[in-house]
Protein backbone atom coordinates (compact mmCIF):
# COMPACT_ATOMS: atom_id res chain seq x y z
CA UNK A 1 0.00 0.00 0.00
CA UNK A 2 3.02 2.21 -0.38
CA UNK A 3 1.98 5.96 -1.40
CA UNK A 4 -1.55 4.77 -1.78
CA UNK A 5 -2.63 6.90 1.60
CA UNK A 6 -1.57 10.36 1.94
CA UNK A 7 -1.87 13.47 4.58
CA UNK A 8 -4.12 15.53 3.10
CA UNK A 9 -4.24 18.27 5.98
CA UNK A 10 -2.10 19.72 8.97
CA UNK A 11 -2.89 21.77 11.68
CA UNK A 12 -2.16 23.24 15.11
CA UNK A 13 -2.90 25.69 17.77
CA UNK A 14 -0.28 27.93 18.99
CA UNK A 15 2.40 26.22 21.63
CA UNK A 16 3.70 27.33 25.12
CA UNK A 17 1.09 28.52 28.18
CA UNK A 18 -2.25 28.31 27.28
CA UNK A 19 -4.46 29.56 30.36
CA UNK A 20 -7.94 28.01 30.71
CA UNK A 21 -7.87 26.10 27.32
CA UNK A 22 -9.10 22.48 27.58
CA UNK A 23 -7.04 19.22 25.95
CA UNK A 24 -10.90 18.92 24.33
CA UNK A 25 -10.85 22.54 23.09
CA UNK A 26 -7.38 22.40 21.79
CA UNK A 27 -8.21 19.23 19.86
CA UNK A 28 -11.26 20.90 18.20
CA UNK A 29 -8.74 23.92 16.89
CA UNK A 30 -6.12 21.69 15.66
CA UNK A 31 -9.03 19.75 13.84
CA UNK A 32 -10.12 22.91 12.34
CA UNK A 33 -7.35 24.03 11.20
CA UNK A 34 -6.26 20.73 9.28
CA UNK A 35 -10.08 20.26 8.07
CA UNK A 36 -9.13 24.16 6.84
CA UNK A 37 -6.04 23.07 5.82
CA UNK A 38 -7.31 19.96 3.93
CA UNK A 39 -9.74 22.15 1.95
CA UNK A 40 -12.72 19.77 2.99
CA UNK A 41 -15.56 19.26 5.50
CA UNK A 42 -15.45 17.74 8.46
CA UNK A 43 -18.87 16.15 7.37
CA UNK A 44 -16.36 13.90 5.21
CA UNK A 45 -14.70 12.59 8.40
CA UNK A 46 -15.59 9.39 9.42
CA UNK A 47 -12.86 8.17 11.58
CA UNK A 48 -11.23 10.42 14.42
CA UNK A 49 -8.51 9.09 16.41
CA UNK A 50 -7.34 10.73 19.36
CA UNK A 51 -4.10 10.22 21.59
CA UNK A 52 -5.47 10.18 25.39
CA UNK A 53 -3.68 13.61 27.36
CA UNK A 54 -0.84 12.38 28.84
CA UNK A 55 -1.00 14.70 31.86
CA UNK A 56 -4.77 13.59 33.05
CA UNK A 57 -6.70 9.99 32.16
CA UNK A 58 -9.67 10.69 30.79
CA UNK A 59 -12.13 7.57 30.03
CA UNK A 60 -13.56 7.63 26.87
CA UNK A 61 -11.66 10.46 26.02
CA UNK A 62 -11.86 9.98 21.71
CA UNK A 63 -15.37 9.79 21.87
CA UNK A 64 -15.73 12.84 24.08
CA UNK A 65 -13.36 14.90 21.30
CA UNK A 66 -15.53 13.68 18.88
CA UNK A 67 -18.80 15.15 20.31
CA UNK A 68 -17.25 18.25 20.54
CA UNK A 69 -16.31 18.10 17.19
CA UNK A 70 -19.89 16.88 15.83
CA UNK A 71 -19.11 14.04 14.58
CA UNK A 72 -20.49 10.22 14.95
CA UNK A 73 -17.43 8.49 12.81
CA UNK A 74 -17.80 4.98 12.46
CA UNK A 75 -13.94 4.29 13.68
CA UNK A 76 -13.36 6.55 17.22
CA UNK A 77 -11.03 6.14 19.61
CA UNK A 78 -8.24 6.68 22.27
CA UNK A 79 -4.69 5.46 20.94
CA UNK A 80 -2.45 4.89 24.59
CA UNK A 81 1.44 4.42 23.31
CA UNK A 82 2.19 7.66 24.69
CA UNK A 83 4.79 9.57 22.08
CA UNK A 84 4.34 7.22 19.38
CA UNK A 85 0.91 6.98 20.06
CA UNK A 86 0.78 9.80 16.60
CA UNK A 87 2.10 7.71 13.89
CA UNK A 88 0.66 4.91 15.30
CA UNK A 89 -2.61 6.49 14.71
CA UNK A 90 -2.04 7.56 11.39
CA UNK A 91 -0.94 3.67 10.35
CA UNK A 92 -4.04 2.49 11.98
CA UNK A 93 -5.86 5.26 9.82
CA UNK A 94 -4.42 4.38 6.46
CA UNK A 95 -4.94 0.39 7.11
CA UNK A 96 -8.56 1.17 7.81
CA UNK A 97 -8.87 3.08 5.08
CA UNK A 98 -6.97 0.64 2.47
CA UNK A 99 -9.56 -1.56 3.46
CA UNK A 100 -12.81 0.21 3.20
CA UNK A 101 -13.37 0.34 6.83
CA UNK A 102 -13.47 4.17 6.90
CA UNK A 103 -12.62 7.04 4.05
CA UNK A 104 -10.78 10.07 5.55
CA UNK A 105 -9.76 9.96 9.30
CA UNK A 106 -8.81 13.03 11.54
CA UNK A 107 -5.99 11.98 13.81
CA UNK A 108 -5.40 14.06 16.69
CA UNK A 109 -3.67 14.73 19.64
CA UNK A 110 -3.70 18.18 22.45
CA UNK A 111 -2.97 18.44 26.42
CA UNK A 112 -1.98 21.32 28.81
CA UNK A 113 0.85 20.15 31.26
CA UNK A 114 2.10 23.13 31.34
CA UNK A 115 -1.06 25.21 33.04
CA UNK A 116 -3.39 21.84 33.74
CA UNK A 117 -1.73 19.27 35.87
CA UNK A 118 1.10 17.28 35.29
CA UNK A 119 1.35 15.03 38.26
CA UNK A 120 0.68 11.87 36.17
CA UNK A 121 4.63 12.29 34.95
CA UNK A 122 5.71 11.37 38.24
CA UNK A 123 5.27 8.33 39.82
CA UNK A 124 5.02 9.59 43.32
CA UNK A 125 3.98 6.76 45.12
CA UNK A 126 6.27 3.85 46.66
CA UNK A 127 4.95 0.96 44.74
CA UNK A 128 4.65 -2.70 44.81
CA UNK A 129 8.07 -2.79 44.45
CA UNK A 130 9.60 0.07 46.48
CA UNK A 131 10.57 1.88 43.33
CA UNK A 132 9.03 5.00 44.82
CA UNK A 133 10.41 4.12 48.52
CA UNK A 134 14.12 4.12 46.62
CA UNK A 135 12.97 7.45 45.56
CA UNK A 136 13.45 5.81 41.59
CA UNK A 137 10.30 8.67 39.91
CA UNK A 138 10.56 10.74 36.92
CA UNK A 139 10.77 10.33 33.10
CA UNK A 140 13.86 12.04 33.34
CA UNK A 141 15.22 9.73 35.55
CA UNK A 142 14.86 6.96 33.37
CA UNK A 143 16.26 8.78 30.28
CA UNK A 144 18.95 9.30 32.63
CA UNK A 145 19.47 5.93 33.12
CA UNK A 146 19.39 4.91 29.90
CA UNK A 147 22.22 7.59 28.83
CA UNK A 148 24.39 6.65 31.44
CA UNK A 149 24.82 3.10 30.55
CA UNK A 150 25.00 4.02 26.69
CA UNK A 151 27.96 6.40 28.19
CA UNK A 152 29.62 3.70 29.64
CA UNK A 153 28.75 1.35 27.36
CA UNK A 154 29.95 3.67 24.17
CA UNK A 155 32.04 6.46 25.46
CA UNK A 156 29.10 8.89 24.84
CA UNK A 157 29.92 12.59 26.27
CA UNK A 158 27.94 15.05 27.47
CA UNK A 159 29.31 17.07 24.31
CA UNK A 160 27.50 14.87 22.41
CA UNK A 161 24.41 15.10 24.22
CA UNK A 162 24.50 19.06 23.99
CA UNK A 163 25.29 18.66 20.06
CA UNK A 164 21.50 17.36 19.99
CA UNK A 165 20.46 20.19 22.02
CA UNK A 166 22.68 22.82 20.10
CA UNK A 167 21.21 22.03 16.70
CA UNK A 168 17.41 21.51 17.42
CA UNK A 169 17.81 24.94 19.47
CA UNK A 170 19.15 26.13 16.50
CA UNK A 171 16.54 25.74 14.52
CA UNK A 172 13.75 26.44 16.62
CA UNK A 173 14.92 29.82 17.11
CA UNK A 174 14.58 29.95 13.68
CA UNK A 175 10.69 28.99 13.94
CA UNK A 176 8.28 32.12 14.85
CA UNK A 177 5.79 29.56 16.33
CA UNK A 178 8.57 27.73 18.65
CA UNK A 179 8.18 27.99 21.92
CA UNK A 180 11.67 28.44 22.70
CA UNK A 181 13.19 30.79 20.01
CA UNK A 182 16.46 30.83 21.78
CA UNK A 183 19.60 29.25 20.72
CA UNK A 184 22.52 28.04 22.69
CA UNK A 185 26.41 27.16 22.52
CA UNK A 186 28.17 24.35 24.14
CA UNK A 187 28.95 26.57 27.21
CA UNK A 188 25.34 27.38 27.93
CA UNK A 189 24.79 23.67 27.62
CA UNK A 190 27.39 22.75 30.03
CA UNK A 191 26.24 25.76 32.75
CA UNK A 192 22.38 24.55 32.88
CA UNK A 193 21.78 22.71 35.66
CA UNK A 194 21.92 18.44 36.30
CA UNK A 195 18.29 17.92 36.38
CA UNK A 196 19.67 13.71 36.87
CA UNK A 197 22.53 13.19 36.29
CA UNK A 198 23.97 12.83 33.72
CA UNK A 199 20.98 14.42 32.01
CA UNK A 200 20.97 18.63 32.80
CA UNK A 201 17.77 21.10 31.68
CA UNK A 202 19.12 21.62 28.23
CA UNK A 203 19.00 18.24 27.64
CA UNK A 204 15.12 17.74 28.57
CA UNK A 205 11.97 19.00 26.11
CA UNK A 206 9.95 21.56 27.45
CA UNK A 207 6.80 20.95 28.74
CA UNK A 208 3.92 22.95 26.91
CA UNK A 209 -0.05 23.10 26.01
CA UNK A 210 -0.85 22.68 22.29
CA UNK A 211 -2.91 20.35 20.32
CA UNK A 212 -2.08 19.18 16.36
CA UNK A 213 -4.12 16.98 13.82
CA UNK A 214 -3.40 15.70 10.66
CA UNK A 215 -6.15 14.43 8.15
CA UNK A 216 -5.85 11.06 6.16
CA UNK A 217 -7.22 9.70 3.14
CA UNK A 218 -6.54 7.85 0.30
CA UNK A 219 -4.41 9.16 -2.31
CA UNK A 220 -7.03 8.74 -5.02
CA UNK A 221 -9.94 10.49 -3.10
CA UNK A 222 -7.59 13.27 -2.30
CA UNK A 223 -6.64 13.69 -6.46
CA UNK A 224 -11.14 13.32 -7.08
CA UNK A 225 -11.19 16.30 -3.86
CA UNK A 226 -8.32 18.35 -5.35
CA UNK A 227 -6.26 18.31 -2.35
CA UNK A 228 -3.57 20.75 -3.31
CA UNK A 229 -0.29 19.07 -1.40
CA UNK A 230 -1.38 15.73 -0.52
CA UNK A 231 1.70 14.20 1.16
CA UNK A 232 1.90 10.21 0.49
CA UNK A 233 2.84 7.76 3.39
CA UNK A 234 5.49 5.60 1.81
CA UNK A 235 5.74 3.46 4.72
CA UNK A 236 5.51 3.21 8.53
CA UNK A 237 5.91 0.68 11.42
CA UNK A 238 5.94 -0.21 14.90
CA UNK A 239 8.23 -1.41 18.07
CA UNK A 240 8.05 -1.95 21.58
CA UNK A 241 9.74 -3.22 24.57
CA UNK A 242 7.40 -3.49 27.59
CA UNK A 243 9.85 -4.34 29.91
CA UNK A 244 10.31 -1.47 32.90
CA UNK A 245 13.48 0.27 32.82
CA UNK A 246 15.17 -1.28 36.04
CA UNK A 247 13.95 -4.51 33.95
CA UNK A 248 15.15 -4.10 30.74
CA UNK A 249 17.55 -7.19 29.53
CA UNK A 250 19.30 -4.42 26.90
CA UNK A 251 19.35 -0.32 28.01
CA UNK A 252 21.11 0.55 24.72
CA UNK A 253 18.87 -0.57 22.42
CA UNK A 254 15.45 1.59 21.11
CA UNK A 255 12.52 -0.17 19.58
CA UNK A 256 13.55 2.20 16.42
CA UNK A 257 15.58 -0.97 14.88
CA UNK A 258 12.48 -2.87 14.94
CA UNK A 259 9.91 -0.28 14.21
CA UNK A 260 12.28 1.53 11.38
CA UNK A 261 12.75 -1.76 9.51
CA UNK A 262 9.16 -2.12 8.77
CA UNK A 263 8.81 0.97 7.72
CA UNK A 264 12.10 1.29 5.57
CA UNK A 265 11.28 -2.33 4.22
CA UNK A 266 7.59 -1.27 2.99
CA UNK A 267 8.92 2.09 1.51
CA UNK A 268 11.38 0.28 0.01
CA UNK A 269 14.07 2.67 0.85
CA UNK A 270 17.35 2.86 2.98
CA UNK A 271 18.29 5.66 5.22
CA UNK A 272 20.36 6.64 2.64
CA UNK A 273 17.74 7.44 0.75
CA UNK A 274 16.55 9.95 3.59
CA UNK A 275 16.72 13.78 2.90
CA UNK A 276 15.51 15.40 5.95
CA UNK A 277 14.25 13.60 10.07
CA UNK A 278 12.78 14.75 12.46
CA UNK A 279 13.09 12.72 15.23
CA UNK A 280 11.34 12.37 19.14
CA UNK A 281 13.87 14.59 21.06
CA UNK A 282 12.31 14.24 24.54
CA UNK A 283 16.16 13.74 25.90
CA UNK A 284 19.44 14.52 23.85
CA UNK A 285 19.89 10.98 24.80
CA UNK A 286 17.10 9.56 22.02
CA UNK A 287 17.81 10.61 18.68
CA UNK A 288 21.31 9.83 19.33
CA UNK A 289 19.99 6.30 19.72
CA UNK A 290 17.28 6.11 18.05
CA UNK A 291 20.06 7.40 14.44
CA UNK A 292 21.58 4.27 15.84
CA UNK A 293 18.83 1.98 15.92
CA UNK A 294 17.47 3.19 12.29
CA UNK A 295 20.98 2.65 10.81
CA UNK A 296 22.11 6.23 10.12
CA UNK A 297 25.52 5.09 11.89
CA UNK A 298 26.71 2.26 13.91
CA UNK A 299 25.76 1.02 17.11
CA UNK A 300 27.19 2.68 19.74
CA UNK A 301 28.17 5.19 17.21
CA UNK A 302 25.14 7.80 17.73
CA UNK A 303 27.44 10.16 19.92
CA UNK A 304 29.82 11.00 17.44
CA UNK A 305 27.27 11.21 14.39
CA UNK A 306 26.12 14.28 15.96
CA UNK A 307 28.86 15.64 16.99
CA UNK A 308 30.89 15.26 13.86
CA UNK A 309 28.40 16.67 11.36
CA UNK A 310 26.72 13.83 10.77
CA UNK A 311 23.15 15.83 11.58
CA UNK A 312 22.98 19.80 10.35
CA UNK A 313 22.58 21.83 7.35
CA UNK A 314 26.62 21.70 6.65
CA UNK A 315 26.43 17.97 4.52
CA UNK A 316 24.54 16.32 7.35
CA UNK A 317 20.74 15.18 7.60
CA UNK A 318 18.85 18.11 8.50
CA UNK A 319 17.46 17.07 11.80
CA UNK A 320 14.57 18.43 13.61
CA UNK A 321 13.91 21.78 11.32
CA UNK A 322 11.51 23.08 13.05
CA UNK A 323 13.27 22.41 17.08
CA UNK A 324 11.59 19.55 17.81
CA UNK A 325 10.45 18.56 21.69
CA UNK A 326 13.57 20.72 23.20
CA UNK A 327 12.49 24.02 21.06
CA UNK A 328 8.81 23.83 18.79
CA UNK A 329 6.67 22.56 21.76
CA UNK A 330 7.09 19.91 24.23
CA UNK A 331 4.22 17.93 22.83
CA UNK A 332 4.58 14.20 22.09
CA UNK A 333 5.37 13.71 18.83
CA UNK A 334 2.14 14.87 16.23
CA UNK A 335 4.40 18.44 15.81
CA UNK A 336 7.02 16.45 14.24
CA UNK A 337 4.62 14.85 11.73
CA UNK A 338 3.59 17.95 10.95
CA UNK A 339 7.10 19.44 10.00
CA UNK A 340 7.75 16.24 8.03
CA UNK A 341 4.69 16.76 5.87
CA UNK A 342 6.01 20.41 5.36
CA UNK A 343 9.16 19.56 4.22
CA UNK A 344 7.49 17.26 1.64
CA UNK A 345 5.25 20.22 0.22
CA UNK A 346 8.12 22.29 0.20
CA UNK A 347 6.94 24.89 2.74
CA UNK A 348 8.89 24.10 5.64
CA UNK A 349 10.14 27.09 7.68
CA UNK A 350 13.53 26.01 7.25
CA UNK A 351 12.96 24.04 3.99
CA UNK A 352 15.31 21.29 2.81
CA UNK A 353 16.18 21.71 -1.02
CA UNK A 354 15.30 19.09 -3.03
CA UNK A 355 14.11 17.01 0.20
CA UNK A 356 11.93 13.79 -1.36
CA UNK A 357 12.06 11.80 1.40
CA UNK A 358 11.50 12.32 5.03
CA UNK A 359 11.47 10.04 8.08
CA UNK A 360 9.94 10.77 11.30
CA UNK A 361 10.88 9.20 14.39
CA UNK A 362 7.52 9.03 17.61
CA UNK A 363 8.81 7.04 20.77
CA UNK A 364 7.27 7.25 24.32
CA UNK A 365 7.37 6.43 27.92
CA UNK A 366 10.34 5.70 28.56
CA UNK A 367 12.03 4.00 24.94
CA UNK A 368 9.08 1.95 25.60
CA UNK A 369 7.10 2.23 22.50
CA UNK A 370 8.41 3.20 18.85
CA UNK A 371 6.39 4.51 15.50
CA UNK A 372 8.18 5.38 12.38
CA UNK A 373 6.57 7.25 9.42
CA UNK A 374 8.78 7.67 5.53
CA UNK A 375 6.87 10.16 3.69
CA UNK A 376 7.47 11.04 0.03
CA UNK A 377 5.85 13.45 -2.51
CA UNK B 1 6.74 15.60 55.50
CA UNK B 2 7.28 11.69 56.83
CA UNK B 3 3.93 11.21 56.39
CA UNK B 4 4.41 11.32 53.37
CA UNK B 5 7.48 9.19 52.74
CA UNK B 6 6.44 7.01 50.04
CA UNK B 7 6.41 3.57 51.80
CA UNK B 8 6.23 0.37 49.57
CA UNK B 9 2.34 -0.98 49.09
CA UNK B 10 2.88 -4.35 50.16
CA UNK B 11 0.12 -6.83 48.79
CA UNK B 12 -0.56 -10.32 49.17
CA UNK B 13 1.35 -10.86 45.67
CA UNK B 14 4.81 -9.20 47.18
CA UNK B 15 4.27 -9.37 50.87
CA UNK B 16 7.03 -12.60 51.09
CA UNK B 17 9.27 -10.17 49.46
CA UNK B 18 8.97 -7.73 52.45
CA UNK B 19 8.20 -10.01 55.17
CA UNK B 20 11.72 -11.62 53.67
CA UNK B 21 13.63 -7.98 53.73
CA UNK B 22 12.33 -7.95 57.48
CA UNK B 23 14.44 -10.84 58.33
CA UNK B 24 17.15 -9.84 56.68
CA UNK B 25 17.08 -11.66 53.31
CA UNK B 26 16.43 -10.91 50.42
CA UNK B 27 14.34 -12.88 48.04
CA UNK B 28 13.39 -13.62 44.16
CA UNK B 29 10.38 -15.64 42.44
CA UNK B 30 11.95 -18.66 40.99
CA UNK B 31 9.50 -20.90 38.67
CA UNK B 32 8.81 -24.19 39.14
CA UNK B 33 7.75 -25.20 36.05
CA UNK B 34 10.81 -23.25 34.09
CA UNK B 35 12.85 -22.17 36.44
CA UNK B 36 13.40 -19.27 35.74
CA UNK B 37 13.90 -15.88 37.96
CA UNK B 38 12.43 -12.99 37.91
CA UNK B 39 11.38 -9.78 40.13
CA UNK B 40 9.23 -7.77 41.04
CA UNK B 41 6.63 -10.44 42.35
CA UNK B 42 4.20 -11.34 40.19
CA UNK B 43 1.68 -13.91 40.36
CA UNK B 44 2.82 -15.77 36.89
CA UNK B 45 6.14 -17.00 35.59
CA UNK B 46 6.56 -13.84 32.53
CA UNK B 47 8.54 -16.62 30.86
CA UNK B 48 6.43 -19.44 30.56
CA UNK B 49 3.33 -18.33 32.14
CA UNK B 50 2.95 -20.95 34.90
CA UNK B 51 1.54 -19.84 38.48
CA UNK B 52 3.85 -22.39 40.32
CA UNK B 53 6.64 -20.68 41.66
CA UNK B 54 8.79 -20.61 45.22
CA UNK B 55 10.47 -17.33 46.62
CA UNK B 56 14.69 -18.09 47.02
CA UNK B 57 16.77 -16.27 49.02
CA UNK B 58 19.22 -14.26 46.79
CA UNK B 59 23.24 -14.46 47.51
CA UNK B 60 23.15 -11.14 47.49
CA UNK B 61 25.95 -10.26 44.96
CA UNK B 62 25.37 -8.68 41.53
CA UNK B 63 26.40 -6.19 39.15
CA UNK B 64 25.36 -1.92 39.22
CA UNK B 65 23.88 -2.10 34.99
CA UNK B 66 23.43 1.78 35.50
CA UNK B 67 23.04 4.45 37.47
CA UNK B 68 21.53 8.15 37.64
CA UNK B 69 22.03 10.99 40.74
CA UNK B 70 19.06 13.11 41.36
CA UNK B 71 19.44 16.75 41.82
CA UNK B 72 15.57 17.83 41.59
CA UNK B 73 13.19 16.36 44.41
CA UNK B 74 10.69 15.31 42.22
CA UNK B 75 8.48 14.45 45.48
CA UNK B 76 8.74 16.41 48.92
CA UNK B 77 10.07 13.20 50.86
CA UNK B 78 13.53 13.32 48.76
CA UNK B 79 14.09 17.26 49.23
CA UNK B 80 16.33 16.69 52.11
CA UNK B 81 18.66 14.12 50.53
CA UNK B 82 19.80 15.67 47.25
CA UNK B 83 21.50 14.38 45.43
CA UNK B 84 20.70 11.03 45.99
CA UNK B 85 21.85 7.68 43.73
CA UNK B 86 19.46 5.61 42.39
CA UNK B 87 20.79 2.49 40.57
CA UNK B 88 19.41 -0.44 38.88
CA UNK B 89 21.59 -3.71 39.83
CA UNK B 90 21.25 -7.44 38.64
CA UNK B 91 21.28 -10.18 40.67
CA UNK B 92 23.69 -13.01 40.23
CA UNK B 93 20.34 -15.47 39.79
CA UNK B 94 19.29 -13.02 37.17
CA UNK B 95 16.36 -10.44 38.53
CA UNK B 96 16.90 -6.85 38.13
CA UNK B 97 16.35 -4.07 40.28
CA UNK B 98 15.58 -0.51 41.29
CA UNK B 99 17.56 0.10 44.12
CA UNK B 100 20.31 2.80 46.00
CA UNK B 101 23.99 2.17 46.44
CA UNK B 102 25.16 2.94 50.05
CA UNK B 103 28.32 3.84 51.32
CA UNK B 104 30.07 5.93 48.68
CA UNK B 105 28.92 9.36 47.50
CA UNK B 106 32.09 9.89 45.49
CA UNK B 107 30.42 9.40 42.06
CA UNK B 108 33.71 8.86 39.87
CA UNK B 109 34.20 5.51 41.87
CA UNK B 110 31.18 4.35 39.90
CA UNK B 111 31.38 2.50 36.79
CA UNK B 112 28.64 0.39 34.72
CA UNK B 113 28.67 -3.46 35.98
CA UNK B 114 30.69 -2.24 39.06
CA UNK B 115 30.62 -5.31 41.67
CA UNK B 116 27.73 -4.81 44.24
CA UNK B 117 26.98 -6.74 47.33
CA UNK B 118 23.37 -6.44 49.83
CA UNK B 119 23.25 -3.92 52.19
CA UNK B 120 19.59 -3.92 53.69
CA UNK B 121 18.47 -0.84 56.11
CA UNK B 122 15.59 0.21 57.36
CA UNK B 123 13.85 3.05 55.66
CA UNK B 124 10.68 4.64 58.41
CA UNK B 125 10.80 1.39 60.03
CA UNK B 126 10.65 -0.85 56.73
CA UNK B 127 13.32 -2.94 55.43
CA UNK B 128 14.65 -2.13 51.89
CA UNK B 129 17.39 -3.73 49.73
CA UNK B 130 20.29 -1.23 49.09
CA UNK B 131 23.53 -2.29 47.84
CA UNK B 132 27.11 -1.45 48.46
CA UNK B 133 30.30 -1.50 45.58
CA UNK B 134 32.29 -4.13 46.19
CA UNK B 135 35.77 -3.17 46.23
CA UNK B 136 35.81 0.59 45.81
CA UNK B 137 39.04 2.93 46.99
Amino acid sequence: MRGKVVIAGVGHTVFGKLEGRSPVSLNVEACRKALNDASISKDEIDAVLVKYPTSKFQSKFGQTVAEALGIMPRIGGVWDQAGASGISMISFAAMAIEHDQCEVALVCMADNPRTGTRSAYAKPRGGADGSGTHGWVSTTAGYAMIARRHMGEHGTTEEQLAAVAINNRANGAKNPNAQLQIPITLDDYLQSRLIVDPLRRDDCCLISDGGAAVVVMSAERARKAGVEKPVPILGFGQGQTSWEVAQRPDLTRTMAHKSGATAFKMAGVSPKDIDVAQFYDCFTITPIMSLEDYGFCKHGDGGSFVSDGGIGWDGGLPFNTSGGLLSETGMPGMQLVIEGVRQMRGEANLQVRNAKKGIVSNQGGEMHTHSTLILGQ
Amino acid sequence: MDDDFPLPEVDQTNKPFWDGLSEGRLLFQKCDDCNYSWLPARQECPKCLGANYTWIEASGSGVMTSWVVYHTAFIPAYKDRLPYNVAIVKLAEGPQMATNIVGETDYSNFSIDHPVELAIEKEHGVNVARFRLIGAE
